[in-house]
């Protein structure tokens, strides 16, 4: 089962500059696992040291929120798209 | 603003300078007038603040505030429409609205030079329509959030980094950028554009994406980006949507509200006051 992960530029110095990428996992948090097994470092960038998902990164799956989902035990499935969100300051 | 303005007939000089405007059916004479009845509050006149500015000054918006206390520097003009070359060293609300009434000498500006604080924020945003944020650091943009929520104000929010963008617009009661981002990253956790870099055209795009959520509002035409998240990947050119929803548990605009009032955002973001700042 893979699931593509959108990749915000940020993080993508983890990710060998790419913005997508294709991983396993049944539900978000074994996703996360996945990416960091991949891409060492980007768990921390995640969560907080409990695993919790941190206040200013987001994670969507097909677009919706999983705060408004099951959180990181979001169920996956073949096909969907997930993206992660950091929050943005810049405007200079 | 969607009701019948108040304001008088259009001139025949300004029926041929929006004429472009006044022949669309979606804008026609009494949207112009709208258009020129209207007070909007530009935060930061920089890489985002200068197209805002720019396109909101040549669509004749009445008045137009600026917030900045910044000096132009030569980093500044790779991206930042509102100033030249010969502007280097000056005042940013000076070039600005020196660029402004160059473009549409109409446009009334409004320059606030200070940084926008808990102090100042509910003095200058209840005396305008629409927010649009330009921000640069977090803390600005949590208090912009706060205030535009407590002054019941629309807010169009927009932010770049490298060549990412992203942009939405809350209107009062249907979310917030705490319920977005309940809380800042740690100092540091995020670069900056001062500290990642910014591709010059970005600002333009998600710029120009503020604007017309701002005239689409003042019109009341359309559907904004209110309960979406726009996303923009420039380096590959996607564009990708995302839900924003009202959190019932807001710490501001949820159902049980903790902050009632504006706070010290400096604590808040966990930064020292002088990168606090507008910029």
């Amino acid at each position: 089962m893979s699931v593509t992960v959108k990749i915000p530029t940020p993080l993508r110095r983890l990710t060998q500059g790419k913005d997508k990428v294709a991983v396993e996992g049944e539900d978000v948090k074994l996703l996360i696992e996945s990416l960091d097994k991949a891409h060492p470092g980007i768990r921390d960038r995640l969560c907080d040291e409990t695993g919790a998902l941190r206040h200013f990164v987001n994670i969507y799956v097909n677009g919706e929120d999983i705060r408004y989902l099951g959180g990181v035990t979001t169920k996956l499935k073949t096909g969907d798209e997930v993206s992660i969100v950091p929050a943005v300051a810049g405007g200079e | 603003m969607t009701t019948a303005t108040k304001g008088p007939a259009l001139t025949p000089a300004q029926v041929r300078r929006y004429s472009r405007h006044i022949i669309m059916p979606q804008v026609g004479s009494v949207g112009q007038r709208k258009l020129l009845d209207a007070r909007v509050l530009v935060v930061g006149a920089g890489g985002l603040g200068s197209p805002v500015a720019l396109y909101l000054a040549l669509a004749g918006v009445g008045t137009l505030g600026i917030v900045d206390f910044d000096v132009v520097d030569v980093t500044n003009l790779q991206r930042q429409i509102l100033h030249k070359d010969s502007a280097v060293g000056k005042r940013k609300v000076i070039s600005a609205m020196e660029t402004l009434k160059e473009h549409n000498p109409e446009v009334n500006i409004e320059a606030h030079e200070y940084p926008l604080n808990s102090d100042n924020a509910m003095d200058v945003i209840p005396k305008y329509d629409i927010i649009v944020n330009g921000a640069d650091n977090f803390a600005t943009r949590y208090l912009v959030n706060d205030a535009a929520y407590f002054a019941k104000k629309p807010l169009v929010d927009g932010s770049i980094l490298i060549f990412d963008g992203q942009a939405t617009t809350y209107l009062p009661g249907k979310g917030c950028y705490r319920c977005l981002f309940p809380e800042p990253p740690p100092p540091g956790e995020v670069p900056s554009c001062a500290e990642a870099g910014v591709i010059g055209a970005l600002p333009g795009l998600v710029g120009s994406i503020q604007s017309l959520e701002t005239i689409k509002i003042i019109l009341g035409i359309g559907e904004t980006l209110s309960s979406r998240l726009l996303l923009i990947n420039a380096l590959n050119m996607e564009f990708t949507e995302v839900k924003v929803r009202r959190n019932p548990k807001c710490v501001l605009c949820g159902d049980k509200p903790s902050v009632t009032r504006l706070i010290d955002y400096e604590v808040f973001c966990g930064v020292a006051p002088e990168r606090a700042l507008v910029g």
